[in-house]
């Protein structure tokens, strides 16, 4: 019913500006990787593999890498773990709390990221709330330095941070399973702990494999949390990245890292992807 | 509700108090805190007062920075909707060669972490000589909040009955009336939606903007610039203020949805599509 060209004014638009704002320069970053850092600090454009071979020579980066993956993932499974149980009482026994409950998971994610992690900073500090509160119980007589400027510190405001992200697609798969299987599962004479096993999880599968995934990619990719309560235990390989782009003045390395963290993250969304099909019933 | 024929144990209210207590105690640590004579941090709060709130009106460059995050996010967000509602259409009825491509492309900004939307972007503007500014800023805002317009409004429409277009052709309307008169009042409720998350979103985003920024400062990297030179409690104002306008702003708009809807998925369709599709 559509006619060439109304299809041709809905199509070229986006087009042209996706290419020019997003495949441009994705294949930017790309060629950047590939070029390198003259002494005079201008740009070679000759092709090199050099940033890549000093990426898996020089440890640094890649312990970075690993402890950034490390730091993801342990945020991943806490995530899921605040998540799931949340997503599950919400879903099939909150009664007429529900929507109330579901708002309440939605609004702190309309608090600025940064001032949560802000937030989150005068808590764990030396003289912040917590430790002085500790203080004031006499539960410690020092500070705890623990706290604030760890992986800890990170891990937990990262937690913070993704578990509305990982709660939501479980929360919408968990709806979507028709109530009359449950009713089913009961009437065949499964205990509650069987069909929960057997019939809910496997059916809420896709949604923990899309909160898990973006719980996992977005603190993968994080420099602010590191930089505000991570210390130099806590840093990120984003943080890397932008002290490349900035002081230390070497875009091409810092253009090899982030595609490797791109390739990571497209690799992790087809991962997530393929079982997600493996998992839906249709 | 069944009730009764699922695991129901009595850990469950407690795990989801827990978890809220988690996710509120920063919040409300915040807004005490702002109230707080003697500082951030110190238990228990002391000296209530609103000094803080009294010098952050003083405070100009705080609300320049305001300003400009304000301007930036309408600006975005016109170019989102500008681009975003049209690729939603173009995904749902045209065909064209690097489709399934395109469609990831847009979709890439919403998962992807926002220093590598943000550096390629530096890229493209340093490679066209480009001086970055809050400009800089509104394109990449806008263009990773495309994928944000285009979920919702493809969403949106998968529940349009495409009947009513259909008829609007029928009847003499040609694409143009029919685009404005049918199928944008149709979508409404998807626009009206996408448009209030993209303005939240884009006051809120720092990574991109982190990479994009000029001379002037957004909102965000404001407070950023603060935090790293020591923390004060008028930070916890005006986080606290924002707070209040985005609770309205939520208030409104769902009240404005449960008025024309029961309820709606979010992006869900637009996403799951190619596991039906391909």
């Amino acid at each position: 019913m559509f006619s060439r060209a109304y299809r041709a004014a809905i199509t070229v638009p986006p087009l042209v500006w996706v290419a020019v704002f997003l495949l441009v320069p994705y294949a930017l970053l790309f060629c950047y990787s590939f070029w390198s850092v003259s002494v005079s600090q201008t740009i070679v454009h000759s092709w090199t593999l050099d940033n890549y071979r000093d990426l898996f020579r020089v440890n640094v980066y890649l312990q970075t890498l690993f402890r950034s993956m490390w730091i993801a993932a342990r945020v991943m499974v806490f995530s899921l773990l605040l998540g799931y149980p949340l997503a599950y009482y919400l879903s099939f026994h909150a009664g007429a709390r529900k929507e109330l409950f579901y708002q309440l998971v939605i609004i702190p994610l309309w608090v600025s990221y940064l001032v949560r992690a802000y937030a989150w900073k005068t808590i764990l500090g030396s003289d912040g709330v917590l430790n002085t509160l500790l203080q004031y119980v006499h539960v410690t007589q020092h500070p705890l330095d623990f706290l604030l400027y760890s992986p800890f510190a990170v891990v937990l405001t990262l937690t913070h941070i993704y578990t509305p992200f990982a709660f939501l697609p479980i929360y919408a798969s968990l709806e979507h399973i028709p109530r009359n299987l449950v009713e089913a599962s009961h009437d065949l004479g499964a205990s509650p702990f069987q069909t929960f096993w057997r019939v809910i999880l496997p059916l809420s599968i896709p949604g923990v494999l899309a909160g898990a995934t973006f719980a996992f990619v977005l603190s993968l990719g994080d420099f602010l949390a590191p930089l505000l309560l991570g210390g130099p235990s806590g840093i990120m390989i984003s943080n890397i990245v932008v002290s490349l782009f900035g002081a230390a003045y070497n875009w091409p390395l810092g253009a090899a890292i982030s595609l490797c963290m791109l390739l990571l993250v497209l690799a992790l969304i087809y991962l997530s992807e393929s079982l997600e099909k493996k998992w839906s019933f249709r | 509700m069944s009730g009764g024929a699922q695991v129901k144990s009595r850990w469950l209210p407690w795990h989801a108090a827990a978890v809220f207590c988690f996710l509120y105690l920063p919040i409300v640590t915040l807004i005490v805190y702002s109230f707080n004579g003697s500082g951030v941090g110190g238990f228990p709060p002391r000296n209530l007062t609103l000094d803080w709130y009294r010098m952050l009106f003083a405070d100009d460059a705080i609300w320049t920075s305001v300003l400009n995050s304000v301007l930036v996010a309408a600006a975005a967000m016109a170019i989102s909707l500008t681009f975003g509602i049209p690729a939603a259409l173009a995904l749902d009825r045209a065909d064209f060669p690097g489709k399934v491509l395109f469609r990831r492309l847009v979709l890439l900004p919403l998962i992807l972490p926002g220093i590598i939307t943000g550096l390629s972007l530096l890229m493209l503007f340093r490679a066209a000589d480009m001086k970055l500014s809050l400009l800089t800023i509104v394109l990449g805002h806008g263009t990773a909040l495309i994928s944000v317009a285009t979920t919702e409004v493809f969403a949106g429409l998968q529940k349009l009955d495409r009947a009513q277009e259909e008829a609007s052709l029928d009847l003499g309307a040609n694409y143009w009336q029919t685009f404005w008169r049918v199928t944008i009042p149709n979508l409404r409720l998807s626009i009206i939606g996408a448009a209030l998350l993209i303005f939240t979103l884009s006051m809120d985003e720092i990574a991109v903007s982190f990479f994009l920024i000029g001379r002037d400062n957004t909102l965000p990297l404001e407070i950023w610039g603060r935090l790293r030179r020591g923390i004060t409690p008028e930070i916890n104002a005006i986080s606290s203020i924002i707070f209040a306008f985005s609770l309205v702003a939520i208030v409104t708009w769902y009240r404005l949805r449960a008025r024309a809807e029961g309820n709606a998925e979010g992006g869900a369709e637009l996403v799951e599509a190619p596991v039906q599709g391909d």
